[in-house]
């Protein structure tokens, strides 16, 4: 197998090689027409917007939710919100994300009308952040719920408020704890991000789909398209790997296992 | 430069290791029907009429029904008492490929003839001769395409319908915001939402999923024809001696006057599981390929 790698030097309109294949990239010229390259890089811009601003909604919601399904029973507002936290968490992690994503695409903007005036890759992001969010959440509770109950129990006795005890106590240690999972949780949402073709967003596999019928060199672009989806990936999970050792508090987490070498 | 020279003779050291590969046995396929008694027809699941299923791995169409008639004059030929055809369904993916590695004999679905295509594979004479054209709700008022710039317009991801928007654009300077869908019934489902303002595919296609909506009457086909695109059965391409036999069965099929009445069957009656009408009238391109019986590719039918 030959791979003929001048096919992404071709322009997208008539298939001949144009002038600046590589230094479109870094500025250096610019193509009359665009080439492969060029629209690969547009598409990977795509999955990393659609990614990026998924994740962000997924890390907020991930925590404010998996904070309140831990709320202690302190009166009729506590429940409320524990029970809501638990039914959102349910709801989102129970229905496959490609559907979730065709819900919000087709069905949801019928009835609330103001979202048909949002471009569909906000409506993807937004799938995808509260699909990740509901399994963020899981994973904070996990974190909340593995401390040992005395951290809770010196926090009031200190006369801390419910939420100066998260605020102070409970959350920046439950947070470090669960840094390796939401890891590969913030891995997941760049890789179930290629789900956001089905709703018409052009980023890398609706790329890969339609360059490969185009050019019908498959095996090229889906090569390239696989290599930028793991680059992308692996960008992420260095980002939290850095985060996870600047935090770490030394005696506490990672103290006995090193997890900067468990990779 | 010099990576690229090194890439060019790399690629021309395996296509002669492959040449060399395929002198072989005159027919592979006519030899292997005659041994087996069966052969692989590539079939789609949902290109009404051209190729579809009707339900319980059945398959037909106006492609199907060709092949089959191409398939039962083989077998003659050959002498073989009995044939077992075997539908294999395919995709825009896999087709090419399929018919590349042998899984698929012949393929009998709606694949456009082009030069890049024609690397890979044999094309039988066409057919059908595919135009495409838009489809918009029939209150738009939209009647032809310099009414969409700036409008969106669908149309479905793999197709050369993506391809001909973007040099339709660059040519003349407009600029239409594109809606993707993911298959044909999706990319419909947008122009019936109102999320696209137009949906430009294949004709027969527009013509198969308006006959299929809820209010065929809501939908009308409109405008000039954007591009001219052959439609043939795809066979091997290192297998010319059975292209020939396709081909004359081909030959004598038209000859015999069938070509109208298999035009009227699958394009302007009701046809099964559903018995809906695509209505599709007989175009004069069409007509001309059946007179004047020919592999040209698409790149041959857009010169201007």
């Amino acid at each position: 197998m030959a791979l003929d790698l001048n096919i992404f030097c071709k322009s997208t309109l008539d298939g001949e090689e144009v002038d600046h294949c590589f230094s479109s990239l870094l500025g250096l010229g610019q193509n009359a027409d665009p080439s492969y390259l060029d629209w690969l890089m547009k598409a990977w811009g795509w999955t990393l917007a659609v990614a990026g601003l998924g994740l962000a909604i997924a890390l907020v919601l991930g925590a404010v939710m998996g904070t309140l399904r831990t709320l202690p029973d302190n009166g009729p507002m506590s429940r409320f919100l524990v029970r809501f936290s638990t039914a959102w968490v349910e709801l989102f992690r129970n229905i496959p994300i490609l559907v979730q994503v065709f819900l919000w695409y087709h069905v949801i903007p019928s009835f609330i009308l103001p979202l048909k005036a949002l471009p569909s890759y906000w409506l993807v992001s937004i799938a995808l952040g509260f699909f990740t969010s509901a399994r963020m959440a899981e994973q904070v509770r996990a974190g909340i719920q593995s401390l040992p109950s005395g951290q809770r129990a010196a926090a009031t006795a200190l006369g801390l408020t419910t939420a100066q005890s998260y605020r102070y106590v409970i959350l920046p240690m439950a947070l470090r704890i669960i840094i390796p999972p939401l890891t590969s949780e913030s891995m997941n949402l760049i890789k179930n991000s290629s789900v956001a073709f089905a709703v018409s967003v052009p980023e890398l596999t609706l790329f890969a789909m339609q360059a490969q019928e185009e050019t019908s060199h498959g095996v090229e672009i889906y090569l390239a398209v696989t290599l930028l989806y793991a680059l992308s990936a692996f960008a992420v999970n260095r980002v939290m790997n850095l985060i996870e050792k600047k935090t770490r508090i030394p005696g506490f987490i990672g103290a006995s296992s090193d997890a900067g070498l468990a990779h | 430069m010099k990576r690229q020279n090194l890439m060019k003779t790399s690629l021309v050291a395996v296509g002669l290791l492959l040449g060399t590969l395929n002198v072989q046995a005159a027919s592979q396929t006519l030899d292997k029907i005659k041994s087996t008694s069966t052969v692989t027809m590539g079939v789609r699941e949902s290109s009404i009429p051209m190729s579809y299923t009707t339900g319980d791995s059945r398959f037909d169409g106006y492609h199907v029904e060709i092949c089959r008639m191409i398939l039962a004059d083989i077998k003659d030929k050959l002498g073989v008492n009995t044939l077992r055809i075997n539908y294999q369904p395919v995709t825009s993916q896999n087709r090419v490929p399929l018919v590349q590695n042998g899984t698929v004999d012949i393929e009998c679905g709606t694949t456009t003839n082009n030069t890049a295509r024609a690397k890979d594979v044999g094309f039988a004479n066409t057919l059908y001769v595919e135009e495409v054209r838009i489809a918009v709700k029939a209150n738009s008022g939209i009647t032809s395409i310099s009414q969409l710039a700036g409008k969106k317009v669908a149309t479905t991801t793999g197709t050369t319908s993506v391809q001909l928007l973007r040099k339709h654009e660059k040519a003349n300077g407009v600029n239409f915001e594109e809606v993707y869908g993911k298959d044909h019934a999706d990319s419909f489902l947008l122009l019936e939402s109102g999320r696209a303002d137009a949906f430009v595919m294949d004709g027969s296609i527009l013509a198969g999923n308006i006959a299929n909506s809820k209010n065929p009457k809501d939908y009308k086909i409109v405008g000039e024809v954007l591009s001219t695109e052959p439609i043939a059965i795809m066979v091997r391409k290192d297998d010319p001696e059975f292209k020939v036999a396709v081909n004359d069965a081909i030959a004598k099929i038209v000859k015999n006057g069938n070509m109208p009445k298999l035009w009227n069957k699958w394009f302007l009656s009701p046809i099964p599981p559903k018995n809906i009408v695509v209505g599709l009238e007989l175009s004069p391109a069409t007509k001309n390929a059946w007179a004047n019986l020919n592999d040209k590719p698409a790149e041959d039918y857009n010169k201007k």
